[in-house]
C-alpha cells in the first residue's frame, strides 16, 4: 500500500514537473544557440554581414520560385545540407528546437489540394493534382527559410547579427530593440520557470495550472520580470549606457567571409535565373 | 580624492519614509560597512550615491561633485556599484563582452577596453573565465564577475549591496580576500557582520531609516546591547570569543 502511494506521488510530480521541464528545455535552447555561435569554427568565424546577406537573398530566392516549381525548389535545399554538414550543425537537433515554428511553416499550405484541382500528373491510378504540388512547395518555402534562420542564429550571436544590421545603417533604436527583446526574453523565460516551479511545488499531481490562478500567476510574472528588467537596466545606466550598444566585432575579416557572401550570392542568383534552361 | 559628503539626506517611497535626515562623511581609501537589519535603507542609500533614486531631499556630494542629473554620468564613471543580485547584473554573453560594456560605453578606443577589462578580471583572479558564457558560471564566479564589470572603468569608490549573500563559506573567503585587495573607497551595506569585521576599518549602524551609531569596525561589532536593539546579533567571531571568555 505504501508503495503504491509512494509510486503514485512519484508518477503525478513527474506530471507536473511537465511545465517547468517545458520553461527550461526553451531556456536551455537559447543558452545552447548562444553558445554555439559563440564556437571557434570556420562558419562561425565568417563576418556576419556576409551571412546575414546570404541568409536574406537565400529566402527572398526560395520564396521567388513559382508555386508549381517543386523540382527547382527542391535542388535549393542542397544549400542547407552543405552547411548542416560542413558547419557541423545536428539537423536533427534543429527540427526539434524549430519542431513548432516547422510545424507552423509547414501547416500553411495545407488547404491548397482542397482549393485546387487540376491534374498535373497520374500513375496507376494515383493522381496528383496542382493543390498536392503548390502544397508541397509551398511546406518546403517555410521549412527552408525556418532552417536557414535557425542556421544563422546558431552561428551568429545576437550581437554579430545586430552589429551587421548596424553595418547595414538599419537604425540605432531598431538594433537597440532587437537586443533588449532578446535580453527581456531571457529573463521572462527564468521568471517564469522560478514561478511554475514554486507552483508546481505546491500544487503536487495537478495538471498545468489552474484557471484560477492564471491571473495571479500571470501578474507575479509580469511583476517580477519587470523588476529583474529594471535591476539589468540600472546595470546598464551605471555602466554608461546611453541608448546605443557599442557593438564592436573582435574577430577578423578573412577573405573566407567574401568568397563565402558573394559565391552563395551569385549561386543563388544565377541559379534561380537560368534554372528553367537547365532542366 | 575620492570623496562623499551626506547631509541631512531623506527619502521616500511615494508616502513611505526611508531614510530620515541621514549625515556621513567619507574619504580616502576608507571601507566602510553599512549594517543594519533587512529594510533599514542600506540598499536605498547605496542606490541614491550612484543616481539610481535621485529624487532625495537634502545634500550629496560625490568627490566633490552635487549629485544632481548634469553630474550623473561623471559621477556613475567614478563610482561602482555591485548588485545584490549577480545573475541581473551580468546581461551580455559572455564575461568578457560583459566587463567592456562600460569601457566601450565611455568610449575607449578598442585596445585600451581589452587592456581595462584584462586588467578588472585580473584584480578579481578570473582572467581564464573570460570567454565563459555568464549561464555557466557559478553563484561565486558571478558575484567576481559583476565586480569585474565595474572595475573596468577605474572607480573612485565602490559600493557593494550584500556581496557575501548566497555565496559558500570558501567562496566567501575568497571574496573577502579580493575586497581587501581592492583599491579604493569601499562602502559595504550588508548584514554579514564576520565580513563586515574582516574588511571594514569603519562601521555605520542603521535602523528605521537613520544612523544610529557610526565608529570603529572593531568597538562598535562588539557592543551586544546596541546590535540588539537594532535586530543584529553579534558576529560569531565575537560571540566565540566570549563565550570563551566566559568559560575562562
Amino acid at each position: 500500500m505504501y508503495c503504491n502511494l509512494y509510486l503514485y506521488k512519484e508518477h503525478k510530480e513527474e506530471e507536473s514537473e511537465v511545465a517547468v521541464g517545458k520553461i527550461r528545455e526553451a531556456i536551455y535552447g537559447i543558452h545552447h544557440m548562444d553558445e554555439t555561435a559563440s564556437k571557434d569554427r570556420w562558419m562561425q568565424n565568417l563576418h556576419p554581414l556576409a551571412k546575414l546577406l546570404t541568409a536574406f537573398v537565400y529566402i527572398f530566392v526560395v520564396v521567388s520560385f513559382d508555386k508549381y516549381d517543386l523540382p527547382g525548389l527542391a535542388v535549393m535545399g542542397l544549400y542547407l545540407f552543405v552547411l548542416f554538414f560542413f558547419g557541423k550543425f545536428s539537423l536533427f537537433r534543429a527540427v526539434r528546437q524549430m519542431k513548432v515554428i516547422l510545424a507552423v511553416s509547414a501547416a500553411v499550405g495545407i488547404a491548397n489540394p482542397f482549393l485546387d484541382h487540376s491534374v498535373w500528373m497520374e500513375a496507376g491510378g494515383f493522381v496528383i493534382t496542382g493543390g498536392m504540388i503548390s502544397m508541397i512547395t509551398l511546406m518546403l518555402k517555410g521549412i527552408y527559410a525556418v532552417l536557414e534562420s535557425y542556421l544563422l542564429i546558431v552561428s551568429t550571436s545576437i550581437e554579430e547579427i545586430c552589429y551587421a544590421l548596424q553595418c547595414l545603417k538599419i537604425p540605432k533604436t531598431f538594433i537597440t530593440v532587437i537586443l533588449l527583446i532578446y535580453r527581456y526574453m531571457i529573463v521572462l523565460l527564468k521568471e517564469a520557470e522560478r514561478i511554475m516551479l514554486a507552483y508546481e511545488m505546491r500544487a503536487p499531481g495537478q495538471k498545468g495550472v489552474h484557471w484560477k490562478a492564471w491571473g495571479s500567476l500571470a501578474g507575479q510574472l509580469l511583476l517580477r520580470s519587470i523588476d529583474r528588467a529594471q535591476i539589468v537596466y540600472e546595470s546598464m545606466m551605471l555602466r554608461g549606457y546611453d541608448g546605443t550598444f557599442r557593438l564592436i566585432r573582435k574577430k577578423e575579416n578573412t577573405a573566407q567571409s567574401l568568397v563565402y557572401g558573394i559565391g552563395w550570392i551569385l549561386i543563388f542568383l544565377l541559379y534561380r535565373c537560368f534554372c528553367e534552361y537547365l532542366r | 580624492m575620492q570623496t562623499i559628503e551626506i547631509s541631512h539626506l531623506s527619502f521616500a517611497y511615494g508616502d513611505e519614509p526611508v531614510l530620515s535626515d541621514v549625515c556621513f562623511q567619507a574619504e580616502g581609501e576608507e571601507t566602510i560597512g553599512i549594517i543594519g537589519a533587512n529594510g533599514v535603507g542600506k540598499s536605498t542609500l547605496l542606490k541614491i550615491i550612484v543616481g539610481i533614486l535621485p529624487e532625495y531631499q537634502g545634500s550629496l556630494k560625490i568627490c566633490g561633485m552635487e549629485a544632481e542629473r548634469k553630474n550623473l554620468a561623471q559621477i556613475r564613471e567614478k563610482t561602482g556599484y555591485v548588485f545584490q543580485d549577480s545573475e541581473s547584473q551580468l546581461f551580455m554573453s559572455n564575461v568578457y563582452e560583459d566587463v567592456a560594456f562600460a569601457p566601450r560605453n565611455y568610449g575607449y578606443p578598442e585596445e585600451e577596453v581589452r587592456r581595462r577589462t584584462e586588467r578588472a578580471l585580473d584584480m578579481v583572479h578570473i582572467k581564464d573565465l573570460q570567454e565563459k558564457q555568464i549561464y555557466r558560471l557559478s553563484g561565486g564566479q558571478k558575484k567576481l564577475a559583476s565586480i569585474a564589470t565595474i572595475l573596468s572603468t577605474n572607480p573612485e569608490i565602490i559600493l557593494l549591496d550584500e556581496p557575501s549573500v548566497a555565496l559558500d563559506p570558501k567562496n566567501r573567503r575568497n571574496l573577502i580576500r579580493i575586497l581587501k585587495e581592492l583599491p579604493g573607497m569601499k562602502i559595504i551595506a550588508s548584514h554579514d557582520l564576520d565580513m563586515v569585521w574582516d574588511t571594514c576599518s569603519r562601521t555605520i549602524l542603521m535602523s528605521d531609516g537613520r544612523i544610529i551609531a557610526d565608529g570603529n569596525t572593531k568597538e562598535l561589532l562588539t557592543k551586544q546591547d546596541l546590535l540588539e536593539a537594532h535586530g543584529l546579533e553579534l558576529p560569531m567571531f565575537v560571540a566565540g570569543q566570549q563565550s570563551m571568555q566566559q568559560k575562562k
